[in-house]
Order: C-alpha cells, then sequence, then structure tokens
C-alpha cells in the first residue's frame, strides 16, 4: 500500500518537475514547481517525517515561491514568454546526457549494500517536533545559531538590494 | 515495502531534472527554480536515509538546507530585481557586461 502511495507522489513530483523547466510562462512553471514542493512533502510524511514535511509546506511552499510569484508579477515576461523555450544545437545532447546521468548515479547506489534495505523491525524515530526539538537545541545549536545569523544576512542583503536608488 | 533505492532513485531523477533546467533555460527566473529543484532532490536523499538507517541527524540536515535554500533565494531574487531595474533583460545570455 506503501508503495503505491509512493509511486502516485514520486510519478507526480517528476511530472511536475518536468514542467517547471519546459514550460514557457515562468508563472506556469511557478505553479508547478508548487506542486512539486507539495508532493515532496508527501513523500517526507512517507518517510515518517511530518515535521519536515509541515516545514517544507511553510518555507518552500508558503515562502519561497510567493516570493517567487511576487517577483515574476513585478517583472515583465512578455518577451520571454514568446520565444522557444530552449535554443542552441547541443540541446539533445545535453537531454541524453542527463538520461546518462540518472542511468550512472543508479548504477553507483546499486553497488552498495544499502540499495535494497528496507526499514528495520526496530523503528524507534518518529519525526516528530519534540524529537528533532530535543536534538536541535542540545547537539546541533552551534549550526542553529550559526543558521539564524545567515538569515539575518540574507534578510538585510534583501532589502539593500531591493532598494530603490534615491537620486 | 519500498526500498530504498526507489527513494534514491526518485531524488537522481529531480536533481537530473534540475540540472537540466540550469543548463538548458535561459531565463533567469526558471534558472532559480530548478536551483530550488536539486536542493529538493537532496533533501529527499538525506530523509531517505535518515529514515532507513533510523539517525535522525539527515532530518536534522535537511532542516538546515531549507533554511539555507530559502536565505538563497532571497538575496537571488534581490539581485534579479536589481539586475531587471537596470537592464531590463530576463535573459541570462544578454548579461554579459563582465564577460571577457
Amino acid at each position: 500500500m506503501e508503495q503505491i502511495f509512493f509511486l502516485i507522489f514520486a510519478a507526480l513530483a517528476v511530472a511536475s518537475a518536468i514542467a517547471v523547466i519546459t514550460l514557457r510562462n515562468p508563472v506556469h512553471s511557478a505553479f508547478f514547481l508548487m506542486v512539486t514542493f507539495l508532493n515532496v512533502a508527501a513523500i517526507f510524511v512517507l518517510l515518517r517525517s511530518p515535521f519536515l514535511a509541515a516545514v517544507q509546506v511553510f518555507v518552500y511552499v508558503g515562502a519561497v515561491m510567493v516570493l517567487f510569484l511576487f517577483v515574476v508579477m513585478m517583472l515583465d515576461i512578455r518577451k520571454a514568454t514568446m520565444e522557444r523555450f530552449v535554443q542552441g544545437k547541443w540541446r539533445f545532447l545535453v537531454i541524453i546526457l542527463g538520461v546518462v546521468l540518472v542511468y550512472e548515479i543508479n548504477k553507483v547506489f546499486r553497488r552498495s549494500s544499502l540499495a535494497g534495505q528496507t526499514i528495520s523491525s526496530e523503528r524507534h524515530l518518529d519525526g516528530s517536533v519534540s524529537e528533532i526539538g530535543t536534538v536541535l537545541f542540545t547537539d546541533y545549536i552551534l549550526p542553529f545559531e550559526v543558521i539564524s545569523i545567515v538569515l539575518l544576512v540574507a534578510l538585510i542583503g534583501a532589502i539593500v538590494l531591493g532598494r530603490k536608488e534615491i537620486k | 515495502m519500498t526500498p530504498l533505492s526507489w527513494y534514491l532513485m526518485l531524488s537522481a531523477l529531480l536533481f537530473t531534472i534540475g540540472v537540466l533546467g540550469v543548463l538548458l533555460r535561459r531565463n533567469i527566473i526558471i534558472i532559480l527554480m530548478s536551483i530550488e529543484l536539486i536542493l529538493n532532490s537532496v533533501n529527499i536523499n538525506l530523509v531517505a536515509f535518515s529514515y532507513y538507517l533510523q539517525d535522525l541527524r539527515g532530518q536534522i540536515f535537511a532542516v538546515f538546507v531549507i533554511t539555507i535554500a530559502a536565505a538563497e533565494v532571497a538575496v537571488a531574487l534581490g539581485i534579479v530585481v536589481s539586475l531587471v531595474r537596470n537592464k531590463s533583460e530576463l535573459n541570462v545570455e544578454e548579461i554579459k557586461t563582465m564577460k571577457g
């Protein structure tokens, strides 16, 4: 049963990802990227990580994609919508090389002993907020504080970059 | 039970689609969206290993990746806004003032 759900969400995620990179209108691509993120959040739930699934929806779908859509609405995309989506004489070669890349990654992890591993019967993690919170604020407090400084720097940078020049 | 390799295969597929998007598209917004696809594929990989090896560190790492990705998108879109304000061009191949 879990396999069927995984296949549904994986197929939807891959199809939306292909739509993101092939559609001409950036607004359409942004919406399909939202669909991809929602399917990835569903896959996180399948992997027993409800906290991460909620964070994915809040941050990626609710903040990052809304930011993308704001910026796309501000810009004039008419010229971008009209041109051919991919040009250049090497495009088929690049797509074929992409397929080769997937095959090679597949070959690498099939060789390892972890490839066929199914979940062991003693599952003690539930990915809940309390579990992640306990580890995050004790063992990983340093990266947590560094991340807060990174966010502060990004905030200042985005404000400075977005400011209008006052002549 | 779904074997681990299925999740890794999905992660590889999304990664490759993101890389193709970065290489093939010339609109800067689509390129930034493809970078987000790549980061999501890495997250799927991390959380899959965290589940199958019953180690919480994968999920913690994924939380940090999501945070860094959000910060990166904020700064990248600030750059795009300044770029469009100054040059009114969304095509990466036309942005070549610093070239050569």
